[in-house]
């Protein structure tokens, strides 16, 4: 039964051996060239000190609106797969259901979009 | 592959008993439509809109209600796979809190007694800025309050009704989120709305967590989230009750957090007195009720077979309510502070009906709810009424001498304290009656002669209002009482007819909170 997982076990072996080999072999085959930006934390968002003076370290806003934006619309993928496996099951009814699901998520996308949630500035 | 498609079960498409459930589809359809609203309607077209399509809303749900109602099965209507129940009490509550929200809605609405309503425009402007001094000047108003009213309604419908764990978090959710929005946007005073909105938020966030995880131990006891199979795991294993109390201790602590229910009252007073008034009505009538429709539903169909082990420790949660509301009640200066201890102290007693465990106890416990809802929107409406130049004038020693100042504003809200206090001919009295005389039946009549010691303590600071208003001279520069709008008459006028007519002619209201018990 466990022999289900062997693949698996020798994906992880693989991504492993991958990601060692790629840490160790940077540094003797790679060229070094450094700047600011390779030195900052990776993917983190805003450098969170030193604050700047004007503003006391405040981010602007629009980063929340678009985060809030991105989970709307992740939640939304994570209910569209379980329905599309269930599509035929479910008949007329899911069918219904998640285009009234769909729906009710335009209905806070036109929102945001129309009190101006996506322009930047 | 095909080992993990073979364990997944087939889904069903669930039977939905649209009928029954179509009040609350048509509130929580017309929150989505009064979205698109705000999305697409210009500025100064919003209001109306608003206004209009959310009275005609809890109209029409009331209509399909009431239609419903006059035939629906006395045994209940269980639909959308068994989640919800359609009983007579869950008919009940969404009657209650239909009657609550529409009273509620006027006073969000009215634009009289606070030029432009009690909303402020932008709320994301910050508090003491060039741009605040520039919206303060203007009368426009934050229509998405209405939205989020709906929104908030329609979460308080499901969590009524809800037959499972799951459902009714999902609800407390669609309920709480809006209230915490709603908590900020007072257009005066605007720091202390934001603190009372923030503190709100970080405590209902972990008394929602305290929900969900107790949630994850009865999961863990009964294999399900579902009230009828946690009942029935309860009475028939001889498994460790570990499992079972801890869990049924952290929901039952979430839930007490959202009815106000001292020692777990603490956000009350702060989030009452920074609200805009009108949202701390619509927060103290129909949050009360939708809390306390979803303890006695719970503690029914739950937990009701192993009530010897825990109603020892809800008779103590009982009596710190009463004790805090009553005692602390009566140190408090300021109007809304002191009504939020009034509500502590009231969700005390109404816990002494919900554990009582009958139906005579569930029928009273519906019968205060609707009392008091009543009277604490009436009440709100009044407060919302005497203003100086600074907006409300809720500390009270403004409140001196105001009945030579209005006579009818100050006659009607004594009429709403002693109501508050349970003096006889107001619907207090009954509500308090019912409740209490259930408990004893019940075999609590040590409790009963503790909540009846603190209701007396209780009608003190009620009363001290009273002789503040009646016998002491006026100050000088006192506040105003503001002669309110026809919303705001008509929500006042409601609460206090009620309570009026509740108190003399009680027994159909009585019929209809006893008309049929819980179905799980």
């Amino acid at each position: 039964m466990l022999q289900a997982y062997v693949p698996l076990v020798l994906l992880f072996a693989l991504a492993g051996a991958f990601a060692l080999f790629s840490v160790a072999a940077a540094p003797y085959i790679g060229p070094r060239r450094y700047n600011k930006a390779k030195l900052d934390a990776y993917e983190c968002g805003i450098e969170p000190s030193p604050q700047p003076i004007v503003g006391g370290g405040r981010m602007p806003v629009a980063y929340y609106l678009t985060a809030m934006l991105f989970i709307l619309f992740d939640i939304e993928m994570v209910f569209l797969y379980p329905f599309a496996v269930s599509a035929n099951a479910l008949g007329m009814f899911g069918l219904v259901e998640i285009a009234l699901f769909v729906a009710t998520v335009g209905f806070a996308y036109a929102y945001v979009w129309r009190r101006g949630g996506l322009d930047w500035n | 592959m095909s080992g993990f498609f073979s364990q997944a079960q087939q889904l069903q498409a669930p039977d939905v008993a649209y009928q029954a459930v179509l009040p609350m589809l048509l509130v929580l359809g017309a929150a989505c439509v009064s979205v698109l609203f705000e999305a697409f309607l210009p500025r100064e077209r919003r209001w109306g809109w608003q206004v209009a399509l959310t009275v005609v809303t809890l109209a029409g749900a009331a209509i399909s209600l009431i239609v419903y109602g006059n035939d629906a099965p006395k045994a209940g209507v269980k639909t959308f796979s068994d989640v919800l129940t359609i009983d007579r009490p869950t008919l009940f509550l969404w009657g209650t809190l239909l009657l609550l929200a529409f009273g509620a809605v006027l006073l969000i609405a009215d634009r009289s007694v606070e030029p432009g309503g009690a909303f402020v425009a932008q709320a994301a402007i910050r508090p003491g800025t060039l741009q605040d001094r520039v919206q303060a000047a203007k009368v426009g108003m934050q229509t998405e309050v209405f939205p989020l009213t709906l929104f908030a309604l329609g979460g308080m419908m499901v969590f009524c009704a809800a037959n499972d764990l799951l459902t009714m978090f999902v609800a407390l959710e669609v309920l709480s989120l809006p209230l915490y929005l709603m908590a900020g946007l007072a257009r005066r005073r605007r720091l202390l709305s934001q603190e009372a909105a923030v503190k709100y938020f970080l405590l209902g966030a972990f008394a929602s967590a305290f929900f969900l995880y107790g949630i994850a131990l009865l999961y863990g006891y009964a294999g399900s989230v579902k009230l009828a199979d946690i009942a029935t795991a309860a009475a028939g294993t001889n498994r460790s009750d570990t499992l079972l109390f801890a869990g049924m201790g952290l929901l039952v602590v979430g839930l007490l957090f959202k009815a106000s229910v001292g020692p777990f009252h603490t956000w009350t007073p702060d989030v009452y007195q920074g609200s805009p008034t009108p949202v701390t009505a619509f927060m103290a009538a129909c949050t009360k009720v939708a809390a306390f429709g979803g303890i006695l539903r719970v503690l029914m169909g739950a937990f009701a077979s192993t009530n010897w082990e825990w109603r020892g420790v809800l008779w103590g949660v009982a009596i710190a309510s009463m004790a805090i509301g009553a005692v602390l009640g009566l140190t408090q200066t300021d109007v809304k502070r002191m009504i939020a201890y009034s509500s502590v102290a009231h969700a005390g007693f109404l816990l002494v009906g919900s554990i009582a465990l009958t139906s005579k106890g569930v029928s009273g416990t519906l019968f205060y709810l609707l009392a008091y809802g009543l009277t604490t929107v009436a009440t709100f409406g009044i407060v919302s009424l005497v203003r100086d130049a600074d907006g409300e004038a809720s500390h009270l020693s403004q409140w001196a001498g105001l009945a030579k100042r209005s006579p009818i504003v100050a006659g009607v809200f004594t009429f709403l304290l002693l109501a508050l206090a349970g003096i006889p001919l107001t619907s207090g009295f009954v509500g308090k009656f019912v409740v209490f005389s259930a408990a004893l039946q019940s075999g609590m009549a040590p409790l009963v002669v503790v909540a009846l010691v603190f209701s007396a303590v209780a009608a003190f600071f009620y009363l001290r209002v009273i002789v503040l208003m009646y016998f002491s001279e006026p100050a000088a520069d006192g506040p105003t009482v503001t002669v309110p709008g026809a919303f705001t008459t008509m929500a006042i006028t409601i609460g206090a007819l009620a309570t009026l007519v509740l108190g003399v002619f009680p027994s159909f209201a009585l019929d209809w909170a006893g008309a049929g018990g819980f179905t799980f």
